[in-house]
């Protein structure tokens, strides 16, 4: 066979003197790096994706994953990866597929943003002396609320609230679905959710019978396959989500291949066994905002009026795009910026469309507050969010809550190798494999993914205090309390924000 | 929305007073109480407001305004008598003090709208909240900072004695009075800048650091106010204003939106109160002002003292007949009531609500 002009990524080696030939890494890596020689273990090492599943089970540290020091010569304008990509499309003429998110080096504005702290003027509040309130409520609320006083002086509610969503802090689990993610992970999210008072979202694919235990804490998805979705699939949750986009494919379907479409996933999805699941990249009934309007309002005769959220991916215009979805009646609007994870996309759409969410969360929530709609919709950021300092910059500048994906699967074990689109994951995280799904016990990993969310609940209290508020929604939309450093003019001003200093 | 704003931050003292029978005192009584708190300004800021002042005008709106700039008080007296009838244009009256060496011209008109502004079925509350919201931020220069009926604020930039006495504070009868003094930590003198803080029948005293000013003032702002002094107090006005008087909630109910109640407390609340303040928390998160803060507020109809949710401010609060009064400290209310029926120490977040009968 024609050997590979592109080089292996990555050398996968294994010590031969520490070796003690147990094979678990032959058993533990679901890509096929390594086969049993007679005596030693075998090494196809340009099949290595640096997962590091082997290492972690080596139980004698005996192998190493290296980057592949042999590199095409250094060269500022074609870079590795770009000569790479060249030669495999070269030699395969398809699109080169790839998961998570770009992982090229643009800008991360949180990373160039600061949040404030007290000193003498204001006092600082010690969270673990203090109460400190996450408490976020997502869905439309009203620009006012009347009251009546009742006999005892008691106050009551005139109208009853537009429904809401209950969380305990402001932080939810991003959609990904069972089929892109194997129902072990999907239980470990909902495992969490529920021990944490959450929300998770079951993506396109359907809700599988085990997560019906935990509707509580779910949101149902709706995208442009329409994969399992009924009137009991519609009700099965706290609240419906229409999927426009993704961040990381803004404008792009999806394509679930038939090797990942076990019976389990058919099922759930409403498919045949084996057949490619395919998402077009509109929704067949959405080609205009009115369109939109109409299915908001299905969904919602067809539930009880439970929220709605739609879902896009963060475009240039974003900011009147979501202005429109909010008028069309949506609850929620779900910002996904181009960071966001994937679990299959073309490498080139990934890492070319879409703006970050620094900017849409900024640019949306002005907006809405210019048009005096801010009340009528939560904002949800998602797409890079990668710690609670993240999170909480996310909230200075406008959202409601943020949603995480690959924080939750680096949980699980995902080291973000970012093959999740070969169904191989050694983790069993996104794979349909049985041997490999197998590994991901839900208990075990959902206690590891509850400890993370209580950590990033304790670090948002901390922010809290020495922000000197006490309540979550003292920090919504407060950007007077973050400063930039090293940002344009320009960009301060898109995001609201001061520089340091001033 | 413009973001590059340097807010004002500022200590201070503050003291109240109400009569519930409308008996009107004299202001020498709260300048005694508020002179009693000199360590907790620096002289850079006093002020006191007052109401049942103008029993003869209690038809008209009294607006009082500052001149920075003399120059425009032409522009806006032709603004004024376009859109108004002016019963009565006047400076205030003040007398010369050797600490004040130099002081905006000072003017006070007693205005009602013209009818025909109010064709467009706006109110004449809403019409002259629009027009203060003009001259202050527009005009550059004048400065309206009074604006109530039968009420009014007198500040400046210098302390409590030379300010009442500028102002001739003790000449002037009311039955509602809060005075204020400050200690302004970044910004240069400007009397505007002094509180109280006043729309319409609004006036506000504060001391505090409102530390979610960013969001309460980007939420005043999605309603049309703009907020010119960047001062906390402003915003609590603002928000007062907002909630009171253009969305019809009570004054006690507006102040567990300011100063909301712990989820804990409202989860154990009864289940219709129970709904009705997660409903308020739900909808008024925005205005929930959090850091410390300890306000006074008078209005046409009463005094209120509030505190921030976990008390970082001081309060007291004291009744003798059919007074009430508040203040930063009780040794203010000493001052002038040695012997109260009663004082305590309001609790955090629970307002103290003193209505004329
Ligand atoms: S388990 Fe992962 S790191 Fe190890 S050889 Fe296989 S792909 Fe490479
Ligand atoms: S989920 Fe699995 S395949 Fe995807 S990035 Fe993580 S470890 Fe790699």
């Amino acid at each position: 066979m024609f050997k590979s002009l592109a080089p292996p990524e990555y050398l996968a080696t294994i010590d031969t003197v520490k070796c003690i030939r147990c094979k678990r890494c032959i058993l533990n890596c679901g890509w096929g790096v390594y086969s049993w020689g007679g005596d030693k273990v075998l090494i196809a090492t340009s099949k290595c994706v640096k997962c590091l599943r082997c290492y972690h089970y080596c139980p004698e540290e005996a192998i190493q994953i290296h980057d592949n020091p042999t590199r095409f010569k250094a060269n500022a304008c074609w870079g590795y990866n770009n000569i790479r990509n060249i030669k495999r499309q070269a030699e395969s003429g398809g699109i080169p597929l790839t998961g998570m998110g770009s992982d090229l080096p643009y800008p991360i504005l949180f990373d160039n943003l600061l949040i404030d702290a007290c000193q003498v003027t204001n006092p600082s509040i010690d969270p673990l002396r203090e109460p400190m309130e996450l408490r976020t409520y997502l869905g439309k609320k009203p620009s006012s609320v009347s009251f009546v006083d009742d006999k005892d002086g008691h106050v009551r509610l005139k109208e009853k609230m537009p429904p809401q969503i209950k969380l305990s802090m402001p932080v939810m689990f991003s959609p990904m679905s069972f089929g892109s993610i194997s129902l072990n992970a999907q239980k470990v999210l909902a495992i969490a959710a529920k021990e944490c008072g959450i929300v998770m979202n079951t993506g396109e694919g359907g809700l599988h019978e085990d997560l019906f235990p935990y509707r509580e804490n779910i949101i149902v998805q709706v995208a442009s396959g329409r994969f399992g979705v009924n009137p009991d699939y519609l009700n099965a949750g706290v609240a419906v989500e229409i999927k426009i986009g993704q961040g990381a494919k803004p404008g792009i379907g999806g394509h679930l291949p038939g090797e990942k479409i076990p019976l389990e996933v058919a099922r759930a999805r409403m498919i045949p066994v084996g057949t490619d699941a395919l998402s077009p990249a509109p929704q067949h009934d959405i080609y205009s905002i009115e369109d939109l309007r109409q299915l908001i309002y299905a969904i919602k005769e067809a539930t009880n009026y439970k929220p709605v959220s739609v879902k896009i991916a963060a475009v240039h215009n974003v900011a009147a795009i979501a202005s429109g979805i909010v008028r069309a009646g949506a609850d929620i609007v779900y910002l996904d910026g181009f960071r966001g994870g994937t679990g299959a996309a073309p490498t080139i759409i990934r890492d070319h469309l879409g703006i970050p969410i620094e900017h849409a969360i900024a640019a949306v929530d002005d907006r809405l507050r210019q048009e005096g709609i801010r009340n009528e919709a939560s904002i949800i950021a998602a797409g890079g969010i990668r710690s609670s300092a993240d999170a909480a910059k996310a909230i200075a500048l406008g959202a409601d809550a943020v949603a995480i994906a690959t924080t939750a699967l680096i949980t699980m074990g995902c080291t973000v190798c970012g093959k999740c689109y070969t169904g191989n994951c050694s983790w069993g995280i996104t794979t349909q494999r049985p041997e490999l799904t197998a590994r991901l016990d839900p208990e075990v990993y959902a206690e590891r993914l509850i400890n993370l969310v209580h950590a990033w609940e304790h670090e948002l209290k901390e922010i809290l205090g020495a922000l000197g508020i006490n309540a979550i929604e003292s920090l919504r939309g407060n950007r007077e309390r973050l400063r930039g450093v090293g940002l344009d003019t320009q960009t301060l001003d898109i995001l609201g924000v001061k520089p340091a200093g001033r | 929305m413009n973001h590059n704003y340097q807010k004002d931050i500022s200590g201070c003292g503050l003291t109240g007073l109400i009569n519930k029978k409308r008996r009107r005192v004299s202001g020498s009584e709260i300048v005694k109480s508020l002179c009693l708190m000199n360590d907790r300004g620096n002289g850079l800021g006093a002020g006191y407001a007052a109401y049942g002042i103008y029993p003869d005008m209690a038809d008209f709106y009294a607006f009082h305004v500052m001149y920075d700039d003399p120059g425009m008080r032409h522009e806006v007296e032709d603004h004024l008598r376009g859109n108004y009838h002016v019963e009565k244009t006047e400076e205030i009256p003040t007398a010369p003090v050797k600490a004040i060496h130099i002081s905006p011209l000072l003017m006070r008109y007693f205005v009602r709208p013209l009818k025909e502004r109010l064709a467009g079925g706006i109110g004449s509350d809403d019409y002259v909240v629009n027009t203060v919201m003009r001259i202050n931020s527009e005009s550059g220069g004048a400065f309206v900072f009074s604006s109530g009926k039968n009420m009014g604020t007198f500040k400046g930039v210098g302390n409590p004695a030379d300010i009442a006495r500028f102002f001739r504070i003790e000449e002037y009868e009311g039955y509602i009075w809060t005075a204020h003094t400050r200690f302004p930590t970044n910004t240069p003198g400007w009397w505007g800048g002094a509180h109280p803080f006043a729309l319409l029948d609004w006036s506000i005293v504060h001391n505090g650091e409102i530390s979610s000013y960013g969001i309460n003032k980007r939420y005043l702002e999605m309603y049309g106010y703009k907020l010119t002094l960047l001062t906390d107090t402003e915003a609590a006005a603002y928000m007062l204003d907002l909630l009171i008087r253009r969305h019809g909630i009570t004054v006690k109910t507006a102040c567990q939106a300011l100063a909301a109640p712990f989820w804990k407390r409202i989860d154990a609340m009864p289940e219709a109160e129970k709904e009705a303040l997660t409903a308020l928390r739900q909808t008024y998160g925005s205005a929930l002002l959090n850091g410390p803060f300890s306000i006074l507020f008078g209005h046409a109809k009463g005094l209120v003292g509030i505190n921030d949710r976990i008390k970082l401010r001081p309060l007291v609060a004291a009744t003798h007949g059919a007074f009430t009064y508040m203040a930063s400290e009780e040794s203010a209310i000493r001052e002038i009531c040695p012997k109260p029926d009663k004082v305590w120490s309001p609790r955090a977040g629970e307002p103290v609500i003193a209505e004329l009968e």
